[in-house]
């Protein structure tokens, strides 16, 4: 009988734990949404592409910060996709076994590395070196996005690499033995076989990017304007709710603030759940 | 130029491209190591650890309280997050089962949440408990990070729990234990070094997110252990002092910041060798 009492007990209480999960998702839903009423009810959904961000004046739009999330996320991904690719490629079929191994610990590693560092090197070492070369003050989208795409780098090549490596060996040598070079093998062997696992990484990666703060709230330069070119400073929602998150000191400012904290988790949750349920489900099931 | 020749000239082609791409990428990688550990070597002192922070200008100035509030959020969060998630793990592997329609639901959703922006998280905190207890507090932090915690934990306990051979589980059972003593005293002890690494590896993942403390734990210049109040924390501290114009004070950032790498790839290093070591038996 306490054996049963017990083991019911045990049960539920993993179950209910389980559940915390589904309950923080909604919540967090929720409670954006509670705090970002005022700002909805006030401007509606206009506020994701009304430009002006005026808080003295009590105006608040959405627009700036939304592009440059998204301008920044697409300049982060475009250096950082072909890179990836390559450093995937040199690492499942170039390298020689103790290279591979090596190079690919260290790139596990460094995606490690928390990502305020990135920011901080970004600030202190890139943003001086761009400032020379094109002017301005060296901060501002472009800057962001170069950051970005250090900064996802390594956990890009580190699961396109785990995609690669899911080709069986048995379709890549019965190309090599028909005479196939590497080229060959990987443009009509590997990559076909594993192209939705690459493109769901690549999301995956941008939904970590585009979500990201530290890395690049030191070199966006917080100016609430769509920027006349991508060497101008900007801002993204993560930077607007870093920097002005303490700052808000009207109610429709704090609620403005929480509106672009929903529309980000919204962004990100969809750009997150395509990858996954999309692409990625293949390679899931292949590795059960 | 023959079809055999274009051939091997298109191989080479790409491969030294890829080649190319890995130098590059790894070259950014180890120049921002780099930095890192030059600029973090070289402004570590022994004051940094036994004194507190300073206003700019002013010797001697450290860390102490930083590191001090950081370990008190770092632990909080991992005695919140590390039992929940570790209960809710054992749920999908043994009770909800490898198909089972909620288990999988719950996997999925973790695993989102494991992308989801942190400093929506850190506004999340702040809505339901900055903002009711009308102030900044440790323990606000401590739940800001647990909540990052939760699905990572989650998610390797469930795969650790599923490595662990079913014939064991029903050894146990046919012996007449019941289900909660088969999952302890077995199952666990099982997967006891899978689950530890998966543990660590959570924490030092945990430990250097700053955004999600900006607004719940914040900043406190001075020596506290007072989880009711804002409390200091390394990551912060290192975006402050960095966006500081103070010379001496972005020479603490990068101490900093060299402490905090070195704590995260030391646990990353500990918790590979662990596994390493394990499969190697």
């Amino acid at each position: 009988m306490y054996y049963r009492i017990v083991d019911k007990l045990f049960e539920h209480s993993t179950r209910l734990l389980a559940l915390s999960v589904l309950i923080l998702l909604g919540a967090l839903f929720v409670v954006l949404f509670q705090e970002a009423k005022p700002a909805i009810d006030a401007f509606g959904l206009h506020f994701i592409v009304e430009s002006k961000w005026a808080p003295n004046m009590d105006i608040f739009g959405g627009w700036p910060a939304i592009y440059g999330s998204i301008v920044s996320t697409i300049i982060a991904m475009l250096i950082a996709t072909p890179v990836a690719i390559g450093i995937a490629i040199f690492l499942s079929e170039l390298a020689p076994p103790w290279v591979a191994a090596v190079v690919g610990s260290a790139i596990e590693l460094l995606a490690a590395i928390p990502s305020i560092i990135y920011g901080m090197w970004g600030l202190f070492y890139l943003a001086p070196i761009l400032r020379d070369i094109w002017g301005g003050n060296g901060l501002g989208l472009a800057t962001a996005g170069f950051v970005l795409s250090i900064m996802i780098l390594p956990f890009m090549a580190a699961i396109t690499r785990d995609a690669m490596k899911t080709t069986p060996d048995i379709l890549k040598e019965s190309a090599y033995g028909m005479g196939a070079t590497r080229w060959e093998v990987l443009k009509d062997v590997v990559i076909p076989y594993v192209k939705s696992g690459i493109i769901g990484s690549i999301i995956l990666a941008l939904g970590r990017a585009i979500g990201e703060t530290m890395a690049v709230t030191f070199v966006m330069g917080n100016v609430h304007k769509i920027p006349q070119t991508i060497f101008a400073p900007a801002t993204s929602i993560p930077v607007t709710l870093a920097n002005e998150f303490t700052e808000a000191d009207s109610d429709l400012y704090y609620s403005s603030l929480f509106y672009l904290a929903l529309i980000l988790l919204v962004i990100s949750f969809t750009v997150i759940a395509a990858a996954k349920f999309i692409f990625l489900r293949k390679i899931e099931e292949a590795r059960a | 130029m023959n079809r055999q020749n274009r051939r091997i000239l298109m191989n080479k082609v790409v491969m030294t491209l890829s080649s190319l791409a890995a130098l590059a990428g790894l070259a950014f990688l180890f120049w921002i190591l780099g930095v890192l550990l030059y600029k973090g070597f070289g402004a570590l002192h022994w004051d940094i650890f036994t004194v507190d922070m300073a206003p700019p200008g002013r010797e001697p100035s450290g860390l102490r309280n930083a590191l001090v509030g950081q370990l008190l959020l770092v632990v909080g969060a991992s005695v919140i997050g590390v039992p929940v998630g570790v209960l809710a793990g054992t749920y999908l592997s043994e009770y909800g089962g490898r198909h089972g329609k909620l288990a999988r639901l719950i996997r999925d959703i973790s695993d989102i949440m494991m992308s989801a922006p942190s400093i929506v998280i850190g506004a999340f905190v702040y809505a339901i408990m900055v903002a009711p207890m009308g102030h900044f507090s440790g323990w606000a932090g401590i739940v800001a990070l647990a909540i990052m915690m939760l699905p990572i934990v989650l998610r390797t306990t469930d795969d650790m729990l599923q490595l662990v051979p079913g014939s064991l589980r029903e050894a146990a059972i046919a012996l007449g234990a019941p289900k909660y003593k088969v999952i302890m005293q077995v199952v666990y002890r099982g997967a006891k070094v899978g689950m530890l690494t998966g543990i660590l590896l959570s924490i030092a993942r945990i430990a250097g997110e700053t955004a999600p403390l900006l607004f719940t734990s914040f900043s406190n210049n001075f020596y506290s252990t007072d989880l009711n109040h804002p409390i200091a924390s390394l990551t912060v501290t290192m975006f402050n002092y960095a966006t500081s114009p103070f010379e001496d004070w972005i020479d603490l950032g990068w101490a900093a910041a060299l402490i905090l790498t070195l704590f995260v790839l030391g646990s990353n290093i500990l918790g590979r060798y662990i596994i390493r070591t394990k499969k190697g038996k």
